[in-house]
């Protein structure tokens, strides 16, 4: 009889059988997963990648049965919605957000405020659009850069407003004493310490949200619509005009019959798909220095 | 603001604190009036958007009443109209999809929370998973119809002729269909899933998986009888809120289900969803089916308010002290 059990791992185990088995099938689980992330992004390179040219960005659309032709209508236009969203959403996210992390932490208005927030971030985005439509489409009687902008801005809120809250509790309370020492308000505690050092932070929040809207197609459909023109034409922009987004732009090619069409597509969502994952990257990098 | 600087001077032996002066105190009044009445508009902004859409869709739930629930045409010529289909697509899918990307999901979160691999390939893998919902998802329609479909199409046909006499694989795959759809939909969820998971597998503190080890339990005896269970709030929690995910989850399912207002068991068959249906008859509706959409959009706003704060209570309870069990 041996003083000490036999330690080394036995495959020939019943047990040590079914935990290799099991370790062996989540990698191959995870594995899998990643598998529909690269082919994507494989295909976008190969597919929409060979009508990578000045033209692309520079051309408008093409008509039916057209060669040729661009998609720098769709990017200006999603640049233009995504700009207006954040004009909305980022200060309006923030200021609530202050109020939620610090004025009036357990206050009965905050913690609805935040629950409220956080059933946001589960609603549909094409409900976002349906509202817009009922708000601004139907009031103002055109489809407009300014509807899917609010629509948009519905969408990026409640990132930005979690985000903010989040990074502001995670600045020190010793940072915030000291300055209330010195004699601060706690507005000026907000301004001069807590915001700058919550910072990182919520810039993070603000390009993810960015990200997601960026990409978002449902509430665009009916709140831009689409346009085969410039939103700026000979210096002046009119934000009360139907506008073209990447993003619908790749759903209206999708469907065409016209080989000329679907590539523009597939180079279209090597555009965006890059604009996203820069955004998503960069943000990743700032939240990981700030540790 | 009093000019500070004078202030600063004249205060004693060079200090650089001093009171809060009156016009400082009127600003930190204001200042915190504005967020404050900015987070009431959070409230205002959500009871609005609920009275908006509610508002437009009330003469058509009044005029349609329960009966849209339970229909299953969709004529707006012979202005008759049932959402029973899209209602059955969309739990459907999303109950597919959930069934796939849950499955994955908490095998991944397994992966990643436990010490598998070295912490630098974690990260790489971690943020791999992560970007998984970066990808808009327009772009997994695009993919799904040009890449995707075409390479499940034989296997699809397969299974129908051969097992064709289970209701689930009763049509053959002719393009667009459920099954392509709940499948780029389990894609979709599986970050959000797999997300939530780990956190709750993290939360579990390191001694009671110590105290499994210690009394001989080999790896996956710990986690299938120890973490798991002690986590299982958390996970299914994290079901829930994917379930709510795919139930809103519009373009990808627009491009691949077919839209084709039936109610079928088949996964190969084309069929709808509330969210796709908003999305293809919104466009060119007219002032009267406008009304009917919003009906359906409420419909849908109910059934994922629902799921999204059921998860949301469930992970607030597991987050509680005392609220796992530990």
């Amino acid at each position: 009889m041996k003083a000490t059990p036999d330690f080394t791992r036995n495959l020939t185990e019943p047990r040590a059988l079914k935990s290799f088995i099991l370790s062996t099938l989540t990698v191959a689980c995870t594995l899998l997963a990643c598998v529909p992330l690269f082919s994507v992004l494989y295909v976008l390179v190969i597919r929409g990648g060979k009508r990578f040219s000045l033209e692309l960005f520079t051309a408008l659309p093409p008509t039916a049965l057209d060669t040729g032709g661009g998609i720098g209508n769709a990017i200006v236009g999603t640049l233009v919605m995504v700009g207006i969203a954040s004009l909305i959403a980022v200060p309006f996210g923030i200021l609530a957000a202050i109020f939620l992390a610090e004025f009036g932490q357990d206050t009965r208005i905050a913690t609805i405020a935040r629950f409220s927030a956080k059933t946001m971030t589960g609603i549909p985005s094409i409900l976002a659009g349906v509202f817009a439509y009922a708000a601004v489409v139907m009031v103002t009687g055109t489809y407009s850069a300014v509807a899917g902008g609010i629509a948009l801005s519905l969408l990026m809120l409640p990132t930005v407003m979690l985000t903010a809250e989040e990074s502001i509790r995670m600045v020190p309370r010793i940072m915030r004493e000291a300055a209330v020492g010195m004699g601060c308000t706690p507005s000026q505690v907000m301004w001069k310490v807590t915001l700058p050092a919550a910072m990182p932070g919520m810039i993070t929040g603000v390009m993810l949200a960015v990200a997601r809207a960026a990409g978002e197609t449902a509430p665009l459909l009916f709140t831009a619509l689409f346009s085969d023109y410039w939103i700026f034409q000979g210096g002046a922009g009119d934000l009360m005009e139907p506008t073209a987004s990447l993003a619908v732009l790749i759903y209206n090619f999708s469907g065409m019959p016209f080989e000329n069409q679907i590539e523009l597509a597939w180079a279209a969502s090597l555009v965006l798909v890059l604009m996203v994952l820069f955004l998503n990257i960069t943000s990743r990098l700032i939240s990981q220095r700030k540790r | 603001m009093a000019s500070p600087e004078t202030d600063r001077k004249a205060g004693a032996g060079g200090s650089i604190c001093r009171p809060p002066t009156a016009a400082d105190r009127l600003a930190d009044r204001v200042f915190r009036g504005l967020t404050c009445a900015f987070a009431w508009l959070t409230l205002l902004l959500i009871g609005y958007i609920v009275w908006r859409i509610g508002g437009t869709a009330l003469p058509a739930m009044k005029r349609l009443g329960i009966g849209f629930l339970t229909g299953t045409t969709w004529d707006p010529n012979q202005q008759k109209y049932g959402i029973l289909p899209e209602i059955w697509g969309t739990l459907y899918s999303s109950l597919l999809a959930l069934s796939i990307g849950g499955f994955f999901g908490v095998a991944i979160a397994i992966f990643l929370s436990e010490d598998f691999l070295p912490d630098r390939i974690r990260v790489v893998l971690k943020a791999t998973v992560e970007l998984l919902a970066a990808i808009p998802s327009v772009v997994y329609g695009l993919w799904g119809i040009y890449i995707l479909i075409p390479m499940i199409r034989p296997l699809a046909n397969w299974l129908h002729v051969h097992l064709g006499w289970l209701p689930f694989f009763s049509t053959s795959l002719t393009g667009p269909g459920m099954f392509p759809a709940a499948l780029v939909l389990s894609i979709m969820i599986l970050p959000t899933v797999a997300a939530i998971s780990q956190d709750a597998l993290g939360a579990i503190p390191a001694r009671t998986r110590e105290a499994a080890f210690g009394l001989g339990a080999t790896r996956w005896e710990t986690i299938l009888r120890v973490l798991l269970p002690t986590a299982s709030r958390g996970i299914f929690s994290a079901l829930v809120l994917g379930f709510g995910r795919a139930l809103g989850e519009t373009m990808a399912l627009a491009m691949l289900i077919g839209n084709s207002n039936r109610l079928t068991l088949s996964l190969f068959s084309p069929a709808d969803t509330l969210a796709a249906l908003l999305a293809l008859n919104f466009p060119e509706a007219s002032n009267l089916e406008v009304g009917v959409l919003m009906y359906a959009a409420v419909i849908l706003l109910t059934i994922t308010l629902l799921v999204n704060i059921a998860g949301e209570m469930i992970i607030s309870f597991s987050a509680r002290p005392g609220g796992g069990r530990s």
